[in-house]
């Protein structure tokens, strides 16, 4: 049928058989990964739910739905990338001497580069924007986020970037150049295949995503807080996602830019970053950190907030130090965008360049200590009470200070020579990511989960997951920590040196009790659903704490409150609780909310089909995919009819379910 | 202490709004975090251009392949359409829904003026051998030039749905709104466009 080479080429453009399924690893994975999602689409087929699907998640713009959804995004690919980690653990914990292990270089490459891809963009970032979108408009008292369509949006472009990167496994194959992908490796010349496009296009789709929900986040919180709540009276939390979301805004377009100028490199024949004719690649290094930089703080500042909240919920005190704390953040905020160079300081600026960073570097540990002993001077005569999301806490604050030591050490710039690119790196940063980020966001889960289903989470088996993951996580790092001050660098795939195995089988066995913590938090998300009825939370106010999102009902309805909170303190519900409040039983008022919309699932399928196609060369398919988002979005201007209100009576039944099953309760 | 005195001359507090509040439009804010954020794209170009704007690579220097005039007759276009956009937001003040879309078409026209002569511009310097692929410079000139050429073409695609949906709505709320942000838009590739002007051609031929 394509006896012609020249149309074959002009409908599937550098797409061939031999991409197709490349490795016998993933041959096995594709059948595992088709079986399942088979499984899953049959399913919702035979049980007819595809129309709830549709009408219930994909088009809403319910911002407690679109945070869920983030979350299980999140949780999906923290799922891939995991078992992108475990199998190099095995690798190195076998490749020594004469065993070549079982990947070969090619592979190996590709699988540590698509581990810090999915990891940093496509699991924390997920789950961090998710948080933020179901807590924070309930935290400030509001019934959604300000541009709800932009919202839709930006969770289904960012689900659509993760499509872009989960389909390299199966076609062709992902970069081979690390998860920031430097120039001149990832240039044309060094990288012909698509796994550098992938990458691109993955995370440019993703990053509008991102940029967009940062934009609405940051517009939500500084226009749509309840009366009465002042900057200084907004939750811990919130500050931190406005201080996250800053920086989105302020980071994000930096990284598009970069990675724009690295596409029109490797697209368009120009020399930004090429070793002839001009190019500079220590530009894209500085560049690409001055986004990757502050991404840190993107991700860790929200867990800060997390952290907080738990504390003084679970301690039954105040936040110490509240005002330091907001400050604190802020500082952080600012200094982010002043330590970038020290991801280089072996470039070779200069002793003065490298001292500035250094300095500034280490001067970001005082607001975080600031902040770790605000922490502990709450739980100074607290009534502590260790349930899951405070367990996690003091996980974090052990954990996270070794990490933040490690940090310091890395930030004197003669050491840093010494330890630069080697696994002591690998193991301060996961030691901070792991402990800070995702530690909070288990936190997070157990604290929030049953404010979104009504339930809460079974503490048998999240404890099996916590004391399966924290020594896991000490047996899978500390190693590393050890080898880089022996001097290992980080991503080989194959050792001469002996006696350094038994440092790497510790550390596999550490990521095998991590693949145990995983699959006890999955059984603890079965369990609990098993057990619902059980765990069933109707108060509303599970924890007995202190912020607005604790003041309506488990789950909340869709239009959050209904009425809007009056805020006198920064424990507003705190404040309601110890002043008598009483739940209004009448007067309800129609509420206006947003209509549901597909456009933003359309957009971000078609923006699927743009990268695929700029990726494989079928330039029809670009060319005909961003016509197409381009028709689809400017249609959606034309639909001017976006809103609908709540009827009063639906609002009045809808509280007196609630009234009936407090009392039934009380 | 102060918010403790605030809660006791309060007396018993209201702890609900029971009016249904108008919430007001963020739109306008939305729009102006979104506009920062672009900056720092352009930000992020300039920064390259400056690192690499004497990395000729052998091929042509600015003195070589610009040409002042064309450049001020094109930063004429866009300076008046800018005056022109002001002119079609004083309109929309006025409620005067077909003097508004004059001066947009106005606006409209001297952009694609605009346009028209920078793509001039561009192919002259490709046929003169002078493309992005030469040298390192003028794949920064490109970038940063033609990055704020495809904004203006953007632009122009944006205010030709807004007339059309003016013809057909008239001047309503939500169209006025958009009036808007698409006139902060427009200025603000007049200011970027300033800086073009005076980093790219201006500093390059001196």
């Amino acid at each position: 049928m394509f006896s012609n080479p020249d149309l074959w080429k002009f409908i599937f453009g550098r797409l061939t058989w031999q991409d197709v399924l490349p490795e016998t690893i993933v041959f096995y994975t594709f059948f595992v990964v088709a079986a399942g999602g088979l499984a899953v689409l049959g399913g919702i087929t035979y049980f007819r739910k595809w129309g709830y699907l549709w009408d219930e998640w994909i088009t809403s713009i319910d911002h407690k739905k679109i945070g869920v959804m983030y979350i299980i995004l999140g949780l999906i690919m923290f799922v891939r990338g995991f078992s992108d980690a475990i199998m190099m653990r095995a690798q190195q914990a076998v490749a020594f001497g004469a065993n070549q292990g079982y990947l070969p270089p090619h592979h190996y490459d590709q699988i540590f580069t698509a581990h810090g891809v999915i990891m940093i963009f496509f699991a924390a970032m997920p789950l961090i924007t998710g948080l933020m979108n179901f807590v924070v408009p309930m935290q400030i008292g509001a019934r959604d986020v300000a541009f709800p369509f932009l919202n839709n949006f930006s969770f289904w472009m960012t689900a659509a970037g993760a499509v872009i990167v989960m389909i390299s496994l199966f076609l062709g194959e992902f970069a081979q150049t690390g998860w920031l992908a430097y120039p001149p490796l990832s240039e044309l010349a060094y990288s012909p295949g698509t796994g550098v496009d992938y990458y691109i296009w993955g995370l440019q789709v993703a990053g509008l995503g991102t940029l967009l929900s940062g934009v609405n986040l940051v517009a939500t919180i500084i226009k749509m807080r309840a009366p009465g709540m002042s900057m200084m009276k907004m939750p811990v939390f919130t500050w931190t996602a406005l201080c996250t979301n800053i920086l989105i805004v302020a980071a994000f377009p930096v990284l598009t830019a970069v990675l724009a100028l690295l596409t029109l490199d490797r697209y368009a024949g120009t020399h930004f970053f090429t070793n002839t004719a001009g190019g500079d690649q220590m530009m894209y290094v500085n560049l690409i950190w001055i986004w990757g930089h502050p991404e840190v703080y993107i991700l860790i500042l929200p867990c800060f907030g997390v952290y907080s909240e738990v504390v003084s919920t679970f301690c039954g005190k105040r936040l110490f130090g509240y005002a330091s704390m907001v400050y604190a953040t802020i500082v952080i905020t600012i200094l982010s965008y002043l330590v970038w160079l020290h991801h280089f300081f072996t470039m070779g600026s200069g002793a003065s360049v490298n001292s500035f960073f250094g300095i500034t570097t280490m001067i970001i540990s005082i607001p975080t200590g600031a902040k770790i002993f605000n922490w502990l001077f709450t739980m100074y005569k607290g009534r502590i009470r260790f349930e899951l999301p405070m367990m996690w806490t003091v996980a974090f604050m052990l954990t996270f200070v070794i990490g933040g030591m490690t940090g310091v050490m890395l930030a004197v710039p003669p050491a840093d020579f010494v330890l630069h690119n080697s696994l002591f790196l690998i193991a301060h940063f996961h030691n901070v990511i792991i402990g800070g980020v995702l530690f909070g966001i288990f936190a997070a889960i157990n604290y929030w989960f049953p404010k979104a289903f009504g339930f809460r989470l079974d503490p048998f088996w999240g404890k099996v997951s916590f004391w399966l993951w924290v020594p896991g996580f000490y047996l899978a790092f500390m190693p590393l920590y050890a080898l880089g001050l022996m001097g290992i660098t980080r991503r080989l795939n194959h050792f001469d040196d002996p006696s350094l195995q038994i440092w790497f089988v510790i550390a596999a066995f550490g990521a095998l009790m991590i693949a145990g913590g995983i699959l006890a938090m999955f059984i603890q998300f079965g369990v609990s659903i098993m057990k619902r009825e059980a765990l069933r939370d109707v108060t509303g106010d599970l924890w007995n704490a202190r912020t607005l999102e604790w003041s309506t009902s488990s789950p909340p309805p869709e239009y959050n409150f209904a009425f809007t909170p009056i805020v006198y303190d920064h424990d507003a519900w705190w404040d309601m609780k110890m002043r008598g409040y009483v739940r209004p039983l009448e007067g309800f008022r129609p509420i206006h909310m947003p209509k549901n919309t597909g456009t933003g699932a359309i957009l971000a399928g078609l923006a699927v089909g743009f990268a695929f196609g700029m990726i494989w060369y079928m330039w029809w398919l670009a060319a005909l995919s961003f016509l197409a988002m381009v028709v689809v979005a400017i249609t959606h201007t034309f639909n001017y009819n976006r809103d609908y209100s709540i009827p009063a009576e639906t609002v009045a039944l809808k509280e007196g379910e609630r009234t009936a099953l407090l009392a039934q309760h009380a | 202490m102060t918010t403790e005195t605030a809660l006791q001359t309060a007396g018993t507090p209201a702890f609900y709004v029971t009016e249904e509040e108008h919430a007001h439009s963020s739109t306008l804010l939305g729009f102006w975090i979104y506009i920062m954020s672009d900056t720092l794209i352009f930000a992020v170009l300039f920064a390259t251009f400056g690192v690499l704007r004497d990395r000729y690579a052998g091929g042509p220097t600015p003195q070589e392949v610009l040409e002042i005039p064309t450049v001020a007759l094109n930063t004429a276009m866009l300076l008046i359409s800018s005056i022109t956009c002001g002119f079609a937001m004083l309109e929309m003040a006025r409620h005067r829904k077909g003097a508004t879309l004059f001066w947009l078409l106005v606006t409209g026209l001297f952009g694609a003026a605009f346009v028209g002569l920078e793509l001039r511009e561009f192919f002259g310097l490709v046929a003169e051998g002078a493309g992005p692929q030469r040298s390192a410079y003028l794949s920064a000139f490109f970038t940063l030039v033609g990055t704020h050429g495809t904004h203006v073409t953007i632009g122009i695609i944006w205010l030709i749905t807004l007339m059309v949906q003016i013809a057909r709505k008239g001047l309503i709320q939500e169209n006025t709104r958009r009036l808007m942000c698409f006139s902060m838009f427009w200025h603000f590739l007049d200011v970027i466009w300033i800086g073009v002007f005076s980093v790219v051609y201006l500093l390059g031929v001196l």
